[in-house]
């Protein structure tokens, strides 16, 4: 017990817990994760809210996010600077967004971000293809990946604008029973 | 002059191919490319523009109207503003419906770009998504300041492209403006709304927490006094608030607190955390589905256990002298449940008949003989009242638990859609971020490009004409294969049916001619057969089907999974009904002729058996099925594939084995115990099999689609079935005479009767209790008119409210589109005003940005 308060106050810890889906114990834990990473950046004591930055190839090397093709549009996504180097705050934002508790509309938000490779607020064909390329590993010929793009757009872009806005993913995402289960890590 | 030309280009875009929406893009581009020169050029308007006062009115955004006032929405231009086209496609239109107007001003094209729908996250936090994307572009800014050109990244008329023209300062204060719209809106929540919302913000913890502390500090006196500013007709009703509101903040730290630590102590429950992560990291999410169903079940049968054994097991067992065991452990009993285990806890028949008091442990033989009340003990106990009541609640409560995850499992994986989207869906859905390990990630991709193909070449062909004759075999192959599961489902049921009359005469025979040379393990063990008999039909009959199955042809993997799924189902309810029939109909019916003295204790001995069986085959089909055969295919025919992991399968017989634990606990009031420790020796079994023999199946799963499946049968036949059996039993079928807490009754319902008759002679005015009971649960005919008529007035009403909804829904869509036409309506007259204005095409910007200015 004695080490818990060192750690965060608990008025920290009240707020972590009012923007996370996560539990005192599980804060706790995820911080461990957090330091385990990188034991001599990380200080044992938050309660100053030290200024402290992990870069994207520590995050990226955790178990869960290793193996990931999307590793690395996760970090972005999640850290503060967009380029994948992160501090407490945001790797708490992060693995809140991907737990079980996260509404849908929430990972629909984020997952949207993750496959915006390029930042412009709508998927586009190029970020299609980037998507295609990451999931499959390169397994599909050009022209297919071409093909199901084009398919892919046209199912679900509402408004024929070429492109899929939040709302076009959100209404797919509202319709795929899945989501909520595959975009979902366990800590 | 750049500009016109630019919107020459526009022009002969839009009349060269207007119908392609690829080309749209390219049309975009040339507007952006336009504003963005428009921007460069004339800095100072809108500059001009910025100063404007807000409009803080979120809700009056989306009237028409707003239209010709641009200049009173500045913030609009901070809102990430795409063009973006409804789905009804009104925006859109100036290029689609009305080709002779497909020349819009700069002014048009601005008022259009700014237009609500064409910005990002329109539905639930609209506000709080362009919050995000200011800040984070903010921030990104205040890092590196990028030159103005790197922010249009996007190719529509962005507003954007402004942003690099203005002041940091504005920024700033435009960023307020939303932090304090934020807070508002955060203020006017409940206390749980409030953290509930803040946590599906799409914003950084840093940010959240500043929100948090804003709002809980000074949110209060802020906006009191930006309520005065703004809403000065609002304001005396908020004079008396920040006393209240204190109050109520303290009170709600507490609550929370309270909550926290309750939240934190379920956390601390969570079963297999660790075990499950790596589960679901090897195999992904279905294989996962099984284990968290196995979690599941291993709550209910805690529950169960905790209802049973805390006013069940454990008064008997306090009040109770100690165990008298005639017969010494021989091992077989752990099998059987027979031997020293009959007379103990476990079984209905050791339980009393009589009260149980605090001091005085004498059983009186009649439980509802009034001078029980005099004995000197307060604390009294009556154990059939406890025994019919524990039951019954516990069964009401494991039926509420389970509808309602039902229907939230059903809200959550059944939307049902007409349009598809199923390429779309497999390319942003199908990934299970899950998955952790290298090879099942590898797995996984080569899973989801095989399926992508397939589902392309789906697309390609458009349903391709199977030729008649092969049509016509499918078919045949299909029909063949039902008729022989069919079959040998009936076969097995009629062999069940008369095995299981064989063992009851054999039973009769000996009872009638008891054999005292006869050893009693020899008759302890012949009552293994039918269990043994069962368990073999249970396991070896999928294994048919599954042989089946290969051969015949269906459309999708799915409907496979359905079908065998159903086969299975059909075998286990025929199974399980005709051994109801056995023990009911044969066993109670008539208990004389096997010379029981307790039937009750005897079915329940019979289930435990079941149940024991039931757990030693799996072990044994673990250890064939899984461990042996992946040593012979691996070692002998050297194939690099293991064996799957079948999800439904193993579904299905914990299904089974949890219909087994609920008919029996009535008889067996610790068969709830005897699960949970066979679910527990279960799981790490399975998982270390899992780990050892199998490889990821390659079927996709639709894990969400089959945890509702398999929620949904454990509740209809399998709850229900066993529900029925209890209730049939209590309500109609005679108990033992000389054994359980029922004993001299005519049924278990009656100790109710008892109870209530005992209340009302020493309390008259609880008499309408003794009508309720009549009425309501000694005349089932009355109590089920009556639950069905509530039910069917529920359902009603549901009916009704979903209808109005749909109406609802439809005018709303048609008022959708009638906006959409005023929108296209307004739009032209707008740019008709626009060309009035504009003398000359020279000073055609320049008369632009004055009207904006005007404005």
């Amino acid at each position: 017990m004695g080490n818990k308060q060192t750690i965060f106050t608990p008025q920290q810890l009240d707020a972590y817990q009012d923007c996370t889906f996560f539990t005192r114990k599980e804060i706790l834990r995820l911080y461990q994760r957090y330091r385990d990473l990188a034991p001599q950046l990380v200080p044992l004591d938050y309660t100053s809210k030290p200024d402290v930055k992990l870069p994207y190839q520590l995050i990226g090397s955790m178990p869960e996010l290793k193996d990931n093709p999307f590793r690395q549009r996760i970090a972005e996504v999640f850290s503060e600077d967009g380029e994948g180097n992160m501090t407490l705050d945001d790797f708490l934002d992060m693995f809140s967004v991907l737990s079980e508790m996260a509404p849908r509309d929430l990972k629909a938000y984020y997952a949207f971000k993750i496959y915006d490779f390029n930042n412009d607020d709508f998927i586009c064909k190029s970020d299609l293809e980037n998507t295609l390329t990451k999931l499959t590993r390169s397994e599909l010929t050009e022209d297919e990946v071409r093909m199901v793009s084009e398919k892919v757009l046209d199912e679900a872009d509402l408004d024929n604008d070429g492109r899929l806005s939040l709302e076009d993913f959100q209404h797919m995402i509202v319709r795929a029973p899945d989501f909520l289960s595959t975009f979902h890590i366990r800590i | 002059m750049a500009q016109s030309v630019n919107f020459d280009q526009f022009a002969d875009h839009l009349e060269e191919d207007m119908e392609s929406p690829v080309d749209e893009a390219a049309v975009h581009d040339s507007f952006s490319h336009l504003i963005e020169e428009q921007a460069l050029g004339f800095p100072g308007d809108f500059d001009a523009l910025q100063m404007d006062p807000l409009d803080l009115d979120d809700e009056a955004r989306d009237d028409v109207g707003y239209l010709g006032y641009p200049g009173q929405r500045p913030e609009e231009r901070y809102q990430q503003g795409h063009p973006h086209v409804d789905q009804r496609g009104h925006p859109h239109v100036e290029q689609r419906g009305h080709p002779h107007v497909d020349q819009w001003s700069s002014a048009t094209l601005r008022i259009l770009s700014s237009m609500p729908s064409r910005t990002i996250g329109r539905s639930r936090g609209a506000i709080i998504s362009q919050y995000y994307n200011r800040t984070m572009q903010l921030r990104r800014r205040k890092q590196s300041r990028p030159s103005i050109r790197d922010f249009s990244r996007s190719s529509r008329p962005s507003i954007r492209g402004y942003g690099g023209v203005d002041s940091d300062l504005g920024d700033f204060t435009e960023e307020e403006t939303k932090r304090e719209r934020l807070v508002n809106n955060l203020q006017n929540l409940s206390a749980s709304d409030r953290v509930r919302m803040l946590r599906a913000m799409p914003l950084s913890v840093s940010e959240k927490t500043e929100f948090r502390c804003s709002r809980s500090i000074l949110a209060v006196e802020d906006v009191i006094r930006w309520q005065e500013t703004f809403r000065p007709e609002r304001s005396y009703s908020r004079s008396n608030l920040p006393c209240c509101s204190q109050c109520k903040d303290s009170l709600i730290i507490v609550a929370r607190q309270t909550w926290y630590s309750c939240l934190s102590l379920l956390s601390s429950l969570q079963l297999w955390h660790t075990a499950l992560k790596t589960v679901s990291g090897r195999f992904g999410t279905g294989v996962l589905s099984y284990f968290v169903f196995l979690r599941t079940l291993l709550f209910f049968n805690i529950f169960l256990f905790s209802v049973t054994g805390l006013f069940l097991v454990l008064p008997q067992a306090v009040f109770s002298s100690g165990l008298n065991s005639t017969t010494g452990p021989s091992g077989l009993e752990l099998l059987t449940g027979g031997g020293c285990f009959t007379e103990s806890v476990m079984f209905y028949g050791y339980y009393t008949n009589a009260t149980l008091k605090e001091h005085c442990v004498q059983k009186e033989p009649n439980s509802s003989t009034v001078h029980q009340m005099g004995c000197h003990g307060r604390l009294y106990y009556n154990m059939p009242l406890a025994y019919f009541f524990t039951i019954g609640a516990a069964f009401l409560f494991t039926c509420i638990i389970l509808v309602y995850t039902m229907k939230k499992l059903f809200g959550q994986s059944f939307r049902i859609d007409k349009s598809q989207s199923i390429l779309a869906m497999k390319v942003f859905c199908s990934w299970d971020f899950k998955v952790m390990k290298k090879t099942s990630v590898k797995l996984q991709s080569e899973n989801i490009s095989t399926q992508l193909k397939e589902l392309l070449a789906e697309v390609g062909r458009k349903k391709e004409k199977v030729p008649i004759p092969q049509k016509l075999a499918w078919i045949s192959m299909n029909v063949l294969g039902w008729s022989l599961c069919l079959g040998s489902t009936l076969a097995c049921v009629v062999a069940v049916h008369y095995f299981s009359e064989y063992m009851h005469k054999d039973l009769q025979l000996r009872a009638r001619n008891s054999n005292p040379s006869e050893s009693p393990l020899v008759k302890e063990a012949s009552l293994l057969a039918l269990p043994v008999v069962v368990s073999s039909i249970n396991l070896l009959l999928p294994g048919f089907f599954n042989t089946v199955a290969s051969v015949e042809k269906y459309d999708s993997p799915s409907m496979r999974t359905y079908v065998a799924i159903s086969r299975n189902l059909m075998l286990k309810v025929s199974v399980l009904g005709i051994l109801c029939f056995h023990w009911l109909g044969r066993i109670a019916a008539d208990p004389q002729s096997l010379k029981l003295k307790c039937w009750e204790t005897f079915v329940g001995q019979e289930l435990y058996r079941f149940l024991v069986m039931d757990f030693i085959f799996t072990i044994l089909d673990t250890f064939f099925g899984e461990f042996l055969w992946r040593l012979f295919s691996q070692k002998l025919l050297r194939r690099k594939r293991k064996p799957v992991f079948d999800i439904a399968r193993n579904v299905l017989e914990l299904i089974y084995g949890q219909t087994l634990a609920w008919m029996g606990v009535l008889f067996t009031p610790l068969l709830p115990a005897v699960q949970i420790l066979k679910l527990l020796c279960l799981f790490y079994m399975k998982k270390t099999s899992l780990m050892m023999n199998c490889q990821v199946p390659r079927k996709p799963w639709h894990a969400s689609h089959m945890t509702t499946v398999f929620i949904t049968l454990l509740c209809f036949p399998s709850f229900l079935g066993a529900a029925v059996c209890v209730t049939l039993t209590m309500w109609s079928i005679k108990p033992s005479q000389s054994c359980g807490p029922f004993r001299g009754l005519q049924t278990m319902i009656q100790s109710g009767k008892h109870w209530v008759k005992q209340l009302e002679s020493t309390n008259s005015n609880l008499a309408w209790l003794s009508w309720v009971h009549t009425y309501l649960v000694e005349n089932p005919v009355v109590f089920i008119f009556f639950m069905v008529m509530i039910f069917v007035i529920v359902i009603y009403f549901h009916t009704q409210v979903v209808d109005g909804q749909r109406k609802i829904i439809t005018l709303l869509q048609d008022q959708i589109e009638n906006e959409g036409e005023d929108k296209k309506f307004l739009i032209t007259r707008l740019q008709a005003i626009h060309e009035q204005n504009r003398p000359s095409s020279s000073q055609r910007i320049r008369g632009t940005s004055e009207d904006s200015s005007d404005y």
